[in-house]
């Protein structure tokens, strides 16, 4: 994927450089001079989890959670091994971002790691990555290797007694491994299913350890934060929403690729950095959030902002910045059927409700989508949603419900339609 | 301490506790299918969900932490809502069929449906069918039906000690399986039977042979290991159909090894002899009690006039009842027979001990201990739900040490390992010992001989892990206990219990070997090795039953008159002159000592099966017969109450009464590693037919050395090899068992392969046949 529009993430970067994701062309661009600062200047943990909390820097991942604040939850003083682990397992479907940042600007994300691991005081990391995806892996353990050769990873960081050692593992392809305990358990070579929480990562996390995991886009926004402070990040977006944030475009658009943009930016100006629809077809609605998000219809998506609490208002999540463009050929029946396919494919099977309910979703979406629909059929829908949602042990659950919810709410008429009348209204048009 | 509120009640509980222990320890039920008080929390199943104030989604009770003043309504709306939503899932691919699965009428699916399900499905979509899968002899599957709950996967993990069920695939292709191409070959593995909540996992011996209300539950003890495992035994129409765990936290907990579980089928068995039989000119002929009764009486009172009391002796094994084991000693006396003995396995009788040797504690606070070392054991095997019990002391942080012949995996983690010859059990101890004094710095006691040569690392490690510990127990396994070297291995083990104050134990090999010991039936040493002209034999087999089968063979073949009380046919039909029925342990009411002295009577569970009578009564009319005074007893419990009169308690005692001379020996050659195999050690077990098809079976059957020896003796694995020892021969399948030292052949004992084959610790020949 390209990236059109960059910011705290990717700034600087020169994609027409081949060597753009050198350590290198890193350090010309001002890489390594927020652990340099941390370093030589002798900044404290506290003032690092401080600025980051300034900063206002909410988890990349999905859930939005402030990333500061997930630092103090660290014991500081824990006697054993720690762990810090990066999720670059970017399963949600419209999701891509995760995978341009450890090819193109790999040292972003290995010098937040380390940053990470100063602030908390964890001696090893592990950034796990997709299982699908090779070249991109290789890229990562390269960029690994040339920060080890440069001092900035290893044993005395650049001869100081702080030590961190980074690891990149290749995971295991399914979706829920990127769910975070789920990752732990992938990571420790266990079956990837999550934990029942609590206990939390933050006290027993990877190895029954105290753990921390964040998003790659996360980590790689800590540099600018440390360099440029907390505040400055901040500003870039709007308050509680703070920095760019990338946007993994994808459907209807002419230019679909990856934005890095201000928090708060108008839904509206991202589409037309996208050249707006294509083919000139009109806006039908909007997944503002990755597969896991409820739909948004046009006119309720014009009027957002691109952040957590503009989308969050409007009913629906910022999640991991994956935006799915519908143009008006689209039959929401169709899309639902592939969006209940993923889940009903991808739950991990452990617990009842996400385990059964979801193959009873997909099973009566498919039913609807080929024209064997019945006029129950819509309700019964809802009503399986409400005993999933908010009773399975962690959020791939509720990920299943939301996509039927939001078709409901605003498509409803169109189920309607296709029931019956066994055939979709827009057959013609796609 | 902690407050909460369930459903209006107050109460307080220990904080780690979870919503589910406060509920269970105020007698709320909360629904629930993969939480199981021993396993741990998986929080699957949902079921288990409950309305807690403040907290805006439904929780499980059984993975949600108490909080003080935390509120739980576990039947308010939201909570009922939660849990039938849960349940209309759990049944949506679950056939409803109930009425062709195994398990109908004792499902937990079924049972909480009937309170949580809905009368029609709204799930009309097409239902999901699972391929079944082979876990093996003794369990039986109907996958579509299991609802995932795990709760067999987390018990061969965390309880068996050895995942040998997974959960492979996603969604609702989730499928538990074993491990491919393989079978579920724990020797507990029956408790995955009682664990799943649904009739995906069912016995295969029990299958479609009963439903449960056709049974009635009566509760025994276990014949098999000394641990005494409580039972409920289900009975229809006076056949035991299936044996269960009688759960008892002190004892079995709510477990059952397999042998205790499936060896039931051996009392259904075709070689149930149901009639007194008498040999007269080499012809069998059936006999009424009172002839037979006579014809035995006639034949002791022959042969003691013509030979003296001497030339009789009465053996039994210690699987016989205190009631029976009192009884025989009695006639014994009444004749003036001395001998009488059940240490059928022993090949060195020369221990001395204060009183009946034990377990020196009670199981409960040998599982509390922080160090345990086990000598000469074959622990899993020989102490299935024992082993069970270590095995999550060590999981608190017991260390577990060994010095042992073999190199066998306890499923779980050894803090060091000592493995040596078998004819070098002793002095494997002995360093141990030498280790212990130079860390104490204390002289061996004169009795030992110090064997010279340096202390390998090894016996260091098992030094160190006893050194030091609170709380430390020193325990003796069948090995040791059937070992040719006995009572200088308990001398030397009663060294470093000693040394390092450890209590000394005793692990007994038979469910009444402690009780066998309080009536005295330990007076006649190794009868078989100087031919007697009678035998009077009480649940005995002698090439089974006997240390040196292929020698008590050939004496009981000699002599002039042989008894056979048993309660089957094959072996006694070839060499007993006379056969008297007797009951198994379901057929008659009695009582065994376990090996922490704990007395357990029982009661017959079904009538003794046609004229099969109970082994007390056959002894009682015997001494009736006979003329003998005291023998007028009405009751099983009159017999139990004189013979174990007074406390149990103060006639246990595992101190050595003279001290014992232990010499270093030194050792080359091949040597028999023989110990008798798990479903080889009791009447009942061999004839299970269910265990006998088990892995644990089949192993039995081999000749095992590690790759060195069988090399040097031009072996390989799948080879047949021919073993020799005192001119007996056995033909086995040659595997590679890389836990033993060299030279040593591991074949087991009193087995229908090995029968001709001498002592289980001696010199072997091993060649390819
Ligand atoms: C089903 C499921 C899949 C998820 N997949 C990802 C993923 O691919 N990448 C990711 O960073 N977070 C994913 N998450 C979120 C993580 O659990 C976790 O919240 C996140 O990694 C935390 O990092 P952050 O605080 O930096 O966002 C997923 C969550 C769920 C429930
Ligand atoms: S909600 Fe679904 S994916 Fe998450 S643990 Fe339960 S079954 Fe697995
Ligand atoms: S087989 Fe039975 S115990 Fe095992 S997961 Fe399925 S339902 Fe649970
Ligand atoms: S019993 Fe609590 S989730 Fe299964």
């Amino acid at each position: 994927m390209t990236v059109y529009a960059k910011g705290v993430v990717f700034e600087g970067v020169d994609f027409d450089n081949p060597n753009h994701w050198r350590l290198e062309e890193y350090v010309k661009r001002g890489g390594y001079a927020a652990l340099k600062k941390i370093l030589n200047e002798k900044i404290t943990q506290d003032e690092v989890i401080a600025e980051m909390k300034t900063s206002s820097l909410r988890g990349r991942g999905g859930a939005g959670f402030p990333t500061g604040l997930k630092w103090s939850f660290m014991p500081r003083n824990f006697p054993g091994q720690k762990y810090l682990v990066c999720n670059t397992d970017e399963g949600e479907p419209g999701t891509f971002k995760d995978l341009d940042i450890i090819v193109s600007n790999p040292h972003a994300l290995i010098e937040g790691m380390i940053i990470g691991g100063y602030a908390m005081g964890i001696t090893v990391g592990y950034n796990y990555i997709h299982g699908e995806v090779f070249e991109a892996y290789q890229r990562f353990e390269e960029a690994l290797e040339e920060a080890r050769a440069a001092g900035f990873l290893g044993d005395n960081i650049l001869g100081t007694d702080f030590c961190f050692q980074l690891h990149a593992h290749h995971g295991y392809g399914a979706y829920i491994c990127g769910e975070e305990t789920a990752l732990l358990e992938s990571l420790e070579g266990k079956k990837g299913q999550p934990r029942f929480k609590p206990p939390f990562p933050a006290s027993y996390g990877l190895y029954g350890k105290p753990t921390t995991i964040n998003n790659t886009e996360t980590f790689a926004s800590v540099p600018y934060i440390i360099r440029e402070g907390g505040q400055k990040f901040l500003e870039l977006g709007k308050p509680n929403n703070g920095g760019t944030k990338l946007f993994s475009v994808s459907g209807h658009v002419n230019r679909p690729g990856n934005y890095e943009i201000p928090l708060g930016t108008p839904f509206a100006d991202l589409l037309e950095m996208c050249g707006g629809m294509r083919g000139g077809k009109k806006l039908k609605a909007v997944i503002p959030g990755g597969s896991s998000a409820p739909v948004l219809p046009a006119d309720i998506m014009m009027q957002c902002t691109m952040d957590y609490d503009s989308i969050a208002k409007a009913g629906s999540m910022l999640g991991s910045g994956a935006v799915i463009v519908m143009d008006e050929t689209v039959c929401m029946v169709s899309a639902l059927e592939r969006l209940s396919y993923f889940y009903h494919e991808e739950s991990c099977g452990q617990c009842t409700p996400c385990r059964e309910g979801t193959g009873w979703l997909y099973r009566i979406v498919h039913r609807i989508a080929h024209g064997e629909g019945r006029p129950e059929d819509l309700d019964l829908l809802a009503s399986i949603g409400d005993n999933i949602a908010g009773r399975t042990i962690c959020a791939l659950g509720d990920a299943a419900v939301f996509p039927v919810r939001g078709m409901l709410k605003h498509f409803r008429s169109e189920f309607e339609y296709m029931i019956e009348h066994g055939q979709s209204q827009f057959a013609a048009l796609s | 301490m902690l407050e909460i509120e369930i459903d209006g009640k107050k109460l307080t509980v220990p904080s780690g506790s979870t919503v589910m222990d406060a509920a269970n320890s105020i007698g709320v039920h909360i629904p629930h299918f993969c939480y199981h008080k021993k396993l741990s929390i998986a929080a699957n199943c949902r079921m288990c969900l409950v309305q807690v104030e403040k907290a805006p989604k439904p929780l499980p009770a059984c993975a949600t932490p108490v909080t003080d003043g935390m509120k739980v309504f576990t039947h308010s709306d939201q909570a009922v809502t939660a849990q039938k939503g849960v349940m209309e899932f759990l049944l949506i691919n679950h056939p409803l069929d109930c009425p062709i699965c195994d398990q109908g009428g004792e499902c937990q699916l079924q049972d909480l449906a009937v309170g949580y399900g809905q009368s029609g499905s709204r799930y009309q979509e097409e239902k999901r069918v699972v391929a079944n899968k082979d876990l093996g002899p003794l369990i039986s599957t109907d996958m579509t039906r299991c609802i995932h709950c795990s709760r067999c996967v987390r018990f061969t993990e965390e309880i068996a000690g050895y995942q040998e069920l997974g959960m492979a695939n996603r969604g609702e292709f989730t499928e538990v399986l074993p491990f491919i191409g393989k079978t579920v070959n724990s020797e507990i593995s029956g408790n995955v039977i009682d664990l799943c909540p649904v009739g995906a996992l069912t016995s295969k011996p029990f299958r479609y042979s009963a439903r449960t209300w056709e049974l009635s539950r009566r509760k025994s003890v276990s014949p098999h290991d000394g641990l005494g495992a409580n039972l409920v035994v289900q009975v229809k129409n006076h056949k035991v159909m299936r044996v269960l765990p009688l759960e008892n936290e002190a004892i079995n907990e709510c477990w059952l090894a397999d042998r205790d579980r499936f060896s039931y089928e051996a009392l259904n068995s075709e070689e149930r002899i149901t009639k007194p039989m008498i040999k007269q000119g080499g012809v069998w002929q059936e006999a009424d009690w009172q002839t037979a009764l006579e014809f035995v009486a006639n034949g002791l009172k022959g042969v003691i006039a013509e030979h003296g009391r001497d030339a009789v002796a009465a053996v039994a094994t210690p699987h016989s009842t205190v009631e029976e084991l009192f009884l025989l000693r009695k006639l014994m006396s009444g004749l003036g027979v001395d001998a009488v003995e059940t240490r059928l396995r022993a090949a060195d009788f020369s221990l001395k001990t204060a009183g009946a040797t034990w377990l020196g504690q009670s199981i409960a606070d040998l599982a509390a201990s922080d160090a345990v070392l086990v000598i000469g054991s074959t622990l899993r095997k020989e102490q299935p739900l024992l082993a069970q019990r270590l095995r999550q002391s060590v999981k608190k942080g017991m260390q577990l040490a060994v010095i042992n012949p073999h190199g066998d995996d306890l499923l779980t983690a050894k803090a060091a390992e000592l493995v040596v010859r078998p004819d070098q059990l002793v002095e494997g101890v002995v360093q141990v010992l030498r280790a212990l004094a130079e860390v104490k710095g204390i002289a061996l006691q004169p009795n030992i001989e110090n064997g010279s040569g340096d202390i390998p690392a090894e016996a260091r490690a098992v030094a160190a892990v006893l050194a030091g510990k609170e709380k430390a127990a020193v325990l003796l396994g069948n090995i040791a206990q059937q070992h040719p070297r006995y009572a200088e291995i308990y001398a030397a083990a009663a060294a470093i219990a000693e040394a390092t104050g450890a209590k000394l134990g005793v692990m007994s090999e038979a469910a009444n070997s402690v009780g066998a010991q309080l009536v005295g039936a330990e007076t006649g040493g190794d009868v078989f090795a100087k031919p007697r002209q009678a035998y009077f034999m009480l649940n005995a087999e002698a090439e089974f039953d006997v240390q040196n089968g292929a020698q008590a063979l050939a004496a009981v073949q000699k002599a002039k008159l042989v008894v056979a009380l048993s309660s089957f046919s094959s072996c006694a039909l070839e060499h007993a002159d006379v056969i008297l029925p007797v009951s198994p342990f379901s057929e008659t009411s009695g009582t065994f000592v376990n090996m922490e002295g704990r007395a357990q009577s029982f009661n017959g569970v079904v009538r003794p099966l046609g004229e099969t009578r109970p082994a007390w009564k056959v002894l009682r009319v015997l001494g009736n017969v006979l003329g003998f005074a005291g023998f007028d007893y009405t009751t099983s419990e009159e017999i139990r109450d004189e013979a174990l009169a007074g406390e149990i308690g103060p006639r246990l005692s595992n101190a050595l009464a003279a001290p014992v001379a232990v010499k270093a020996q030194a050792a080359s050659g091949l040597v028999r590693l023989g110990e008798v195999s798990i479903y080889q050690a009791d009447m009942l077990s061999r004839r299970a037919p269910s265990l006998q098809k088990t892995a644990d079976a089949a192993v039995a059957a081999q000749l095992r050395a590690n790759a060195a020896t069988l090399a040097k003796l031009g072996l390989a694995a799948g080879d047949r090899a021919r073993a020799e020892q005192a001119g007996g021969v056995a033909e086995l399948a040659v595997a590679v068992d890389a836990g033993l030292a060299d030279d040593v052949i591991r074949v087991s004992a009193n087995h229908p392969l090995t029968r001709a084959l001498a002592g289980h610790v001696a010199a072997i020949t091993v060649a390819k046949a």
